[in-house]
């Protein structure tokens, strides 16, 4: 635990270290990053040794704060939360201090490192704290951290809006949580976590789980909360990017799970519900990423599409623990949880790679860019490890958690009765909708991007990042890789994290589980072989002959420019005109109106449906509201003196009454 | 034991190709025309083995990896589908998953290599391809859940000892599947592969810029995807005559597979190609099928 | 013999999926054309114990009326009408199959609500005829074409029939009101063509429409 501390204490201190120094950019950069290396290095220890021992580390201090006490505790799901966010904090920290050098006359880079270690630390907090207030600070000390870094480049007025609406959304989520805790200890007695436990009777516990799932749900943007996450995840840094991506939108996770393990057995609507959004989550996620022109921005959808997998993996948990069936309730957790690593892994991947695009090529836009394979081959191989991975492709770690999240829903459809098997279905149906469509979006974010001719300039003269950022994304491409051959070994030693969570014991199940993923790691061990075994037989056959290069082959049309090319607006339209419906894409289309051709243009932009047909209505009426509220606010302090006057005799009046 | 698991691979290595060459020999008989010989896919790849090859200067390592990954994701696949009766090589609980995605990974790797080659003839091909594709695999997904659920099993080695066609539901699971088997394999009413060269196609346009050792590469992926979807819908028509009778099952499965082709042929020489808008409709019919076969199956 | 008649049902319900799903009039016009000849047959297999000569007179004048009238009447509207071919949805073919497995799950769990009585190997009969009931209405509000219109009455008239024929221990008046509704169809589809004929006077030439004034 003190090791936990000392882990903390340090990136805490490097942060303020980095503040200190701030008119020196590359020093500051060393002692942000460095600090947060080492601390993150040594808090993995104590999380490493308590998820593979399975045992309890707490502390508890005396602390001033009304209600409040300082109770941390480190037990397997926190620990199992921890890892990423230590392991993706660090590699990000790396690639960041070699990010930044770009803005390092411009901007004053300590203090993004100080919100930065602020940021790392607070989500450590958040995972480890046992007390109400305790954690609600640490949560807010995220938000704001995560605010001020999400506005890093706060001269572009896209950056503010995308911040703002962070802040609005954030605090909306806190709102729902104050209320929760509120409730939970009026019942408990106390705001410590320990007393929390299957403390509520229903109607109350079921009003606490929809709290959460609002208020932790808007963190982890599940649909219909989800509309800061493509304003702000663009908008940030990348590796802040990665980071608020990978690990962040995850405390939402880790705060709905732990809320479920202090409710306790879930009524079988609740499963009905998180399965529910999960899926819509999952498709509509994945549509929106299919329709964007804007590489993070697409990223960000996709991380709404990740967290719908997770919350379909918890909602088949919920549905097989409220229905009795272990089995199922057992693999849909950890294949939720196992694809809360993941997801921080690949997608972590994902946007360092199209930060070192942006950086190569300045430009975002999809369908400005092109070949940057032959420029930039670790980072194309790296993004192309990512995109496998996270498309839920064999060999690749995003296998390992969709085939069990999968393999639950399947067990309990084709054995239970109506009211388990159709949720259930539906949800392998879902999954292999998302599953079918990210593949499509990937091979789209991929293909445009790195393959084929560059469309532009800048992406004809980009170059490979500077080795400290290439070296992040290569660890985390090939924890991707390795990961998804120790599907054996990682699922069985989640027994304790998942068991904490039902309250009863998951190693036997995992275990066999952990078997048929030996058979997958078996079958990814052929597929290796035999690439293998082609390749040198295809080295084999072309040796000796002549092999030629040439034009692409065109259908005889000599002089094909890479304006010709499909761009990804065009791969993806079939689609996107399939979904209309749902995605609600502008077109505007100019054509010149002689009779021989001129230039003419074509335009789509898809906003997003939630933002346009829910919240702005809603914020607008909103400010119709308060702007008649206006009367009450004349900025004359007389008047201000005299409320205060008003309220305070009115106080005094309901006292001695 | 060991020659009754890998049984299927070696029959889908060995005749895989000879479909094709039965499926060009029916549509020539409709035509009134003698047609290719049946060996001529194997032909046709003995002819590319033996070529160079020409790349385009625009194509990078993706476009050589393309079918090399291709055939060997296939390969995989068919490694998890037995013959009738006996136990796939790779076989366990939940292979069918294995057995989804692992066409799934084909299929990346070989839209990939269409778009590396930075032609928009071979964009289009893939974008089709893809979106086809999502479609189709509820349907696949569904379907096979719908036989697990009367088989009581998650393994496709069990499921398809278990099955053979008794009830209504399983009819309509093999409708579904017989759409994604001509969906996925690029067959009509999807897409013809006879129209070299045509904006309508999807599979034949993605492989255009291959050559020589590829092009025989792919040519045989594509050959061996036929044989494996093929296999396991004749696999869940045909009743198991027990273990022991190994030659015999083979040679059902054989014939069944030979009958498939006639059949695709017919289909093919008498159906004309869907509009691409319509597409979409007939997959979104095939999962509706099979939803519609779960939902029977759950009574 | 009850799986006989289950895969009736299975069929019955599959033709509400390709109704909603298929775009050409002519072929729904088929299929409903299907459906009629279906359910004359599904009245023999209903009451397959207690075969009276009536069942065969109900059987008989639905499968006809159902199987061939109808159906003749709708194509001669088209031709008459010179109608265009398409189904005008409003809603997506896609979307109204999706809708239409939505339909047959809100069925089967409103039959398993319903009070009813039924024969051993009948449970598939109550969804399948709902479902049939809500394809029905389902067209007539999400197709423009009024000749789709038209067919959407005849389902929905179909899918009340096959409740009438199963949910009502003797065979009574419900049915032979139904067989009314039969012939009130009949009226309507001629009602449809008269309309037809109608809308084509508004879009002739102004000058045309001058002489018929005259």
């Amino acid at each position: 635990m003190l090791l936990l501390l000392l882990a903390l204490g340090i990136i805490v201190i490097s942060g303020c270290g980095a503040l200190t120094v701030c008119t020196r950019p590359r020093l500051s950069s060393c002692i942000g990053a460095g600090g947060t290396v080492l601390g993150c290095a040594v808090g993995m220890i104590p999380a490493l040794e308590v998820l593979l021992q399975g045992t309890i580390q707490s502390l508890r201090c005396a602390w001033s704060m009304p209600c409040g006490s300082f109770f941390i505790e480190l037990d397997p799901l926190s620990a199992f939360f921890l890892l990423p966010v230590f392991l993706l904090s660090a590699l990000a920290a790396v690639y960041g201090g070699q990010y930044l050098m770009k803005y390092k006359d411009t901007k004053r880079l300590g203090v993004a490192w100080f919100f930065y270690t602020l940021l790392v630390a607070s989500m450590a907090m958040v995972c480890l704290a046992r007390n109400a207030v305790l954690f609600l600070i640490a949560w807010e000390i995220m938000a704001l951290a995560s605010f001020f870094l999400v506005a890093f480049e706060n001269e572009k007025a896209e950056v503010r809006r995308a911040s703002w609406i962070y802040m609005v959304a954030t605090h909306l989520g806190t709102a729902c949580l104050l209320p929760m805790f509120l409730i939970f200890g009026a019942h408990a007695g106390s705001l410590d976590f320990d007393r929390f436990a299957h403390s509520l009777p229903q109607p109350l516990a079921s009003i606490c789980f929809i709290l959460a799932l609002i208020g932790f749900g808007t963190k982890a943007g599940i649909i219909p909360f989800h509309v800061w996450l493509p304003e702000a995840h663009p908008a940030a840094p990348s590796h802040v990017s990665a980071l608020m991506s990978g690990i962040m939108i995850k405390t939402g996770i880790y705060g709905i799970v732990r809320m479920l393990a202090f409710l306790g057995m879930p009524a079988l609507w609740w499963g009905w519900l998180v399965l529910a959004i999960g899926i819509i989550s999952g498709v509509l996620g994945v549509l929106f990423a299919l329709a964007q022109h804007d590489l993070k921005g697409l990223l960000a959808y996709h991380s709404v599409e990740n967290i719908g997998i997770i919350m379909m993996g918890l909602g088949v948990g919920l549905i097989g623990w409220s229905a009795g069936v272990p089995s199922v309730a057992i693999l849909g957790m950890a294949g939720g949880l196992l694809h809360v690593v993941n997801h921080a892994m690949f997608k972590g991947l994902l946007f360092l790679g199209a930060g070192s695009v942006f950086q190569a090529a300045h430009t975002r836009e999809i369908d400005h860019l092109g070949g940057l394979i032959k420029k930039m081959p670790y980072t194309g191989a790296c993004f192309l490890i990512g995109a496998v991975a996270i498309s839920g492709l064999p060999p690749l770690n995003g296998f390992l958690s969709e085939f069990l999240i999968y393999l639950g829903s399947l067990r309990g459809a084709i054995s239970m009765g109506a009211d388990v098997a159709v949720p259930l279905i539906g949800a392998v149906a879902g999954l292999a909708l998302i599953g079918g469509l990210a593949a499509a979006c990937f091979t789209k974010a991929f293909g445009i991007v790195f393959l084929g001719e560059p469309r532009s300039q800048a992406a004809a003269n980009a170059h490979e990042s500077r080795p400290l950022m290439v070296a992040p994304m290569l660890l985390l491409a090939a924890g991707c890789l390795v990961a998804g051959f120790l599907g054996m070994y990682i699922v069985p030693a989640m027994s304790e994290v998942v068991s904490g969570i039902l309250g009863f014991d998951a190693g036997h199940e995992l275990k066999i589980a952990g078997g048929y993923l030996g058979s997958v790691t078996i079958a990814s061990i052929a597929l290796l072989l035999v690439v293998a075994c082609l390749t040198l037989l295809r080295r084999f056959l072309l040796s000796g002959k002549e092999v030629g290069s040439g034009a692409t082959w065109d259908c005889g049309y000599a002089a094909p420019s890479s304006r010709m090319q499909y761009s990804a607006s065009s791969f993806a339209q079939p689609i996107t005109d399939l979904f209309k419906m749902v995605l609600r894409t502008e077109k505007r289309l100019q054509l010149s109106e002689q009779y021989f051709p001129a230039a003419g243009a074509f335009k789509t932009h898809t906003l997003d449906a939630g933002f346009e047909k829910i919240y702005r209505p809603l914020f607008e009426g909103a400010k119709c509201l308060f702007a008649r509220c206006a009367v009450l606010q004349h900025g004359s302090m007389h008047l201000y003196v005299l409320y205060i006057v008003i309220t305070l005799l009115g106080l005094l009046v309901w006292l001695v009454r | 034991m060991q020659t009754e698991a890998y049984m299927n691979l070696f029959l889908g290595l060995a005749f895989a190709p000879l479909l094709g060459g039965i499926i060009n020999r029916i549509k020539a008989a409709f035509a009134g025309r003698t047609g290719q010989p049946l060996l001529q896919q194997y032909y046709d790849m003995y002819k590319n083995i033996r070529k160079g090859a020409v790349y385009s200067r625009t194509t990078s390592w993706l476009f050589r990896a393309g079918p090399i990954v291709g055939l060997a994701s296939v390969l995989i696949a068919l490694a998890l589908v037995p013959v009738n009766g006996s136990t796939a090589p790779l076989a366990f609980t939940g292979d069918l998953i294995l057995f989804a995605y692992a066409l799934g990974l084909m299929r990346f790797f070989t839209v990939l290599a269409a778009l590396d080659t930075g032609s928009s003839f071979e964009g289009m091909g893939a974008s089709r391809e893809v979106f086809f594709s999502a479609l189709a695999e509820p349907a696949l997904l569904l379907g096979l859940a719908t036989v697990a659920r009367r088989a009581g099993t998650l393994s496709l080695s069990e499921l398809l000892a278990a099955t053979s066609v008794t009830s209504p539901e399983l009819v309509l699971v093999l409708a579904a599947l017989g759409i994604v088997f001509l969906c996925e394999n690029a067959r009509i009413p999807f897409d013809d592969p006879n129209t070299h060269l045509e904006l309508t196609m999807i599979h034949e346009v993605m492989v255009l810029d291959h050559s020589g050792p590829d092009f025989a590469f792919i040519q045989y992926g594509a050959a061996l995807k036929v044989w494996v979807l093929g296999s396991v819908i004749v696999g869940l028509i045909l009743p198991v005559a027990g273990g022991k009778f190994l030659l015999l099952n083979s040679a059902a499965l054989l014939g069944c597979m030979f009958m498939l082709a006639v059949i695709v042929g017919i289909i093919e020489s008498t159906m004309a190609r869907l509009r691409l808008l319509r597409v979409p409709q007939l997959l979104v019919a095939a999962g509706a099928l099979s939803l519609f076969a779960f939902i029977l199956s759950m009574r | 013999m009850g799986s006989v008649l289950e895969t009736t049902m299975m069929l019955l319900i599959l033709s509400d999926m390709a109704l909603l799903g298929l775009s050409r009039l002519r072929t729904c016009i088929a299929v409903a054309s299907f459906q009629g000849m279906l359910l004359g047959v599904f009245t023999l297999l209903a009451h397959e114990q207690a075969l009276t000569p009536r069942i065969f007179l109900i059987a008989a004048v639905s499968f006809i009326l159902k199987g061939f009238v109808f159906p003749q009447l709708l194509r001669r509207s088209i031709r008459e009408a010179s109608a265009q071919n398409e189904m005008d949805p409003y809603v997506g073919y896609s979307m109204s199959v999706m809708a239409g497995m939505a339909m047959f799950g809100a069925a089967l769990w409103l039959g398993e609500q319903l009070p009813l009585t039924l024969a051993a190997g009948m449970h598939l009969v109550i969804p399948a005829a709902l479902t049939t009931v809500l394809t029905g209405l389902f067209l007539i509000i999400a197709r423009k074409n009024a000749l789709s219109q038209c067919l959407g009455f005849i389902i929905l008239e179909n899918g009340i029939y096959a409740i009438g024929i199963v949910s009502v221990v003797e065979i009574s008046v419900l049915v032979e009101i139904g067989i009314l509704l039969d012939a009130a169809v009949a009226v309507v589809v001629m009602g449809v063509a008269i309309f037809h004929i109608n809308r084509q006077f508004d879009h002739l030439d102004t000058d045309q429409l001058d002489s018929l004034k005259g």
